[in-house]
């Protein structure tokens, strides 16, 4: 029997644990703890705004895609705090994690409508947003997302939104740059080709760049599985006489490739695209490899604007790394949606589908300028249009190109 | 009910509990008790059930170890959906393109089964492990390479095994659909599973295990997994009744991806890796090998969990992990063995030669 006794004490000891996890988690999850308090001072200085509005989030926390999960949340929390400061009408947010994977997506999102969640910021990558807002579609649940950048995102739902530029849109936007900035060279391309993200843009680029005269000598794929080593690719690139490699992928198989290069000699211009954003904080990367990296991304983290500054101090000292590209965007998204919100005379007490019918006509008369883009704006498809930005590594930071 | 046989009554006592539960749940979601986060797992959760009952037919039943069980899976839920997608108009009535999906998933997987098995269950053991592990991969890599469309001439396909394909190489006419976009999967599927199809999925699956197991090939197949050379001497045709059990056994996981398929519009086929056929070859090991009810039960205990654990935000995976490993320490216990059949006399009988 003592066997038996010490498994209840295991049982007893792992329930008590899971229990202190939940306790002190759910304590550190709801700012809305603090509400009352501000709220109450809120309608002496804004009128009669009260109440708080439920935004859910849903992104990867954990996995492989975790770090744009998480950055984005981080932005979103940092706005959603600066907001809850200012008093006025609060933000209750809560994020779940998706994995990155459709069908815990649609997990998080059912989970997210019990909780009462009345916007959603998310899903941040592709498959798990196309597998969401179909559900959300359905129930007319009103969607940002702050990075799933595919079409098949917004395509047929009128509810769902994107604030960061589409596939198609960089494909075309590095095709635009590289035929007027930097004519004559040969173009290679490595790709991640079980990859919705990578596929997307190397098609519209492959597309674009047969219109535009770039001539395209070599096409590496690669998978999930095979992003540990490039060295077939690059050979294939270097012997094709490529002297421009884009590489439309994220940027844990770009430092890879940047590494691998460098052991071979072989120094073509580096091309990337937003995914590419964040190698430069990446864990153990020897940040000379990406000298004179070209990507194409809608944010800076050193650019002087005011609210840049505020907002990366703020990242910095909150979680201790500079932000990327996605916690921008996350940031952003709150504010869009949250203006969009007051301006359209959305109130706490408003259901989600009411609010979802106010937000479609809202988005498209929205113009914000915001960390990610100037005078930002939307089409009815929930598209976003906003100007690309072209910047280079230079000693370790990014430089406007 | 005296003159029964014990495994008999033991099997009925098994579908009256599922059809308890099937009724319980429909009451409850009628009275609108269910959440939503609840609702949206039951057709998952009946999925994973028939992946892990089809699984046991491999692991316990054949006693061989599979380690591709996603593969099937994915060709299932992929066929599937493009079956589905393309007799939208064919067959307006949602249950029985659900049926006709599900049957197709599991034709093509039972075909692949029956290809893989020709050479994979001429090995034995770890060697067999590791194939089935690599066609579970092949499988995945081939349908990410697969651009597939409808229009009114009929299905398009390509195979994009060099990647330099894209949807405008499929030739639609301008109303035609695309069903799967390689890398990117198959969007804007329709979602037609129900938890009704669900359920009555698990009960066709059990039927057909159990009453496999109890036939003659049934016992041929166990005596195989107990002594393939005793087996061989009495005149048992081992590769036959190997084939057998795994070619039924892909064609079930055929028929839950098709039903898992049908349930998003969004599937890639990077869901069906090597992380999904252990997701799954853990469900069979805690239920018990061999055991159908056991793996029923660990399969929506395993399936539930982390979702019934969001509140814990970031330590969510860290407890699964770690009640994964209490659960797997305490089942292999003796003393926790002992106690549990202590507690479940009725239902352990007759099945503790798993």
């Amino acid at each position: 029997m003592k066997k038996a006794m010490s498994l209840v004490l295991a049982l007893a000891m792992m329930l008590a644990l899971a229990a202190c996890g939940g306790g002190s988690t759910t304590t550190t999850e709801t700012p809305a703890s603090n509400t009352p308090a501000s709220t109450t001072e809120a309608p002496a200085a804004s009128g009669a705004a009260s109440g708080s509005f439920k935004f859910g989030a849903s992104g990867p926390l954990t996995g492989d895609a975790a770090i744009y999960g998480k950055a984005a949340m981080n932005g979103a929390q940092i706005a959603v705090d600066e907001i809850n400061a200012k008093g006025g009408i609060q933000i209750e947010f809560n994020p779940q994690d998706d994995e990155a994977d459709g069908e815990k997506a649609v997990n998080a999102y059912n989970s997210l409508m019990d909780w009462g969640m009345q916007v959603l910021v998310g899903p941040v990558t592709t498959g798990s947003a196309i597998a969401a807002s179909a559900v959300a579609f359905q129930d007319r649940t009103f969607c940002l997302t702050p990075s799933a950048s595919s079409t098949d995102v917004t395509a047929n739902k009128d509810n769902m939104y994107q604030l960061c530029f589409t596939d198609p849109n960089q494909g075309t936007g590095s095709a635009d740059y590289m035929a007027q900035n930097m004519p004559g060279h040969k173009v290679a391309i490595i790709y991640r080709n079980d990859d919705a993200y990578s596929q997307g843009i190397r098609d519209t680029f492959v597309k674009e760049s047969a219109a535009k005269g770039i001539e395209v000598v070599y096409e590496g794929t690669f998978t999930k599985d095979t992003q540990t080593d490039f060295s077939v690719q690059l050979t294939a690139a270097q012997s094709a006489g490529a002297d421009l490699l884009y590489m439309p992928i994220y940027y844990q198989p770009a430092s890879v490739i940047l590494a691998q290069a460098k052991n071979m000699n072989y120094a073509p211009i580096f091309f990337g695209v937003d995914g590419m954003d964040g190698i430069l904080t990446m864990e153990g990367f020897d940040t000379s490899l990406a000298e004179g990296l070209m990507l194409l991304t809608p944010f800076a983290a050193d650019a002087e604007d005011d609210l840049t500054k505020t907002f990366v101090a703020e990242y910095e000292k909150r979680f201790g790394e500079t932000p990327n590209q996605f916690a921008a965007d996350g940031y952003d998204v709150v504010y869009v949606l949250y203006n969009a919100l007051l301006d359209s005379g959305c109130t706490p007490d408003m259901s989600a589908p009411e609010i979802c019918e106010k937000l479609i006509g809202q988005m498209q008369q929205t113009t914000y300028n915001g960390l990610t883009g100037q005078n930002m704006t939307w089409s009815a498809n929930g598209e976003v249009s906003k100007m690309p930005v072209a910047v280079v590594i230079e000693n370790g930071v990014y430089v406007s190109a | 009910m005296k003159n029964l046989k014990p495994h008999t009554k033991h099997n009925i006592v098994t579908f009256a509990g599922l059809a308890l539960v099937w009724i319980i749940v429909s009451v409850m979601r009628g009275q609108g008790v269910l959440g939503r986060s609840t609702t949206g797992l039951l057709v998952p959760i009946c999925c994973y059930v028939v992946m892990a009952l089809s699984l046991n037919l491999t692991v316990g039943i054949m006693g061989e170890l599979s380690l591709g069980h996603a593969g099937f899976m994915g060709i299932g839920a992929f066929s599937g959906i493009i079956a589905s997608q393309s007799l939208l108009n064919i067959i307006p009535s949602v249950p029985l393109r659900l049926i006709t999906a599900m049957l197709v998933g599991a034709i093509f997987a039972g075909i692949f089964g029956f290809l893989i098995g020709i050479p994979v269950l001429r090995l034995r053991g770890d060697y067999l492990a590791i194939v089935t592990l690599a066609f579970g991969e092949i499988i995945k890599e081939l349908i990410t390479c697969l651009l597939v469309g409808v229009d009114e001439h009929g299905l398009h396909m390509i195979f994009n095994y060099r990647g330099l394909k894209n949807v405008d190489d499929l030739g639609l006419s301008p109303t035609g659909q695309v069903i799967i976009k390689g890398a990117q999967g198959a969007t804007g599927t329709q979602p037609i599973a129900s938890f009704t199809a669900g359920m009555l999925l698990i009960m066709v699956t059990l039927f057909i295990i159990l009453n496999l197991i109890y036939s003659r090939t049934g016992r041929a197949i166990m005596a195989i997994r107990d002594n393939r050379i005793a087996a061989e001497s009495v005149g048992i045709d081992i590769t036959k009744h190997k084939m057998i059990a795994f070619v039924m056994s892909a064609a079930m996981a055929g028929a839950a991806g098709a039903l898992y398929g049908l349930n998003y519009s969004n599937l890639v086929a990077a869901k069906f890796d090597f992380n999904t056929s252990i997701l799954v070859l853990v469900f069979v090991v805690l239920g018990g090998l061999g055991n159908m009810r056991g793996s029923i039960i660990a399969a929506v205990l395993l399936y539930v969990l982390p979702e019934a654990l969001r509140g814990m935000h970031d330590y969510r995976m860290l407890i699964y992990a770690i009640v994964l490993i209490v659960v797997m320490l305490t089942t292999n216990s003796p003393v926790a063995r002992n106690l549990f059949s202590r507690w479940f006399r009725f239902g352990k009988k007759g099945e503790e030669d798993a």
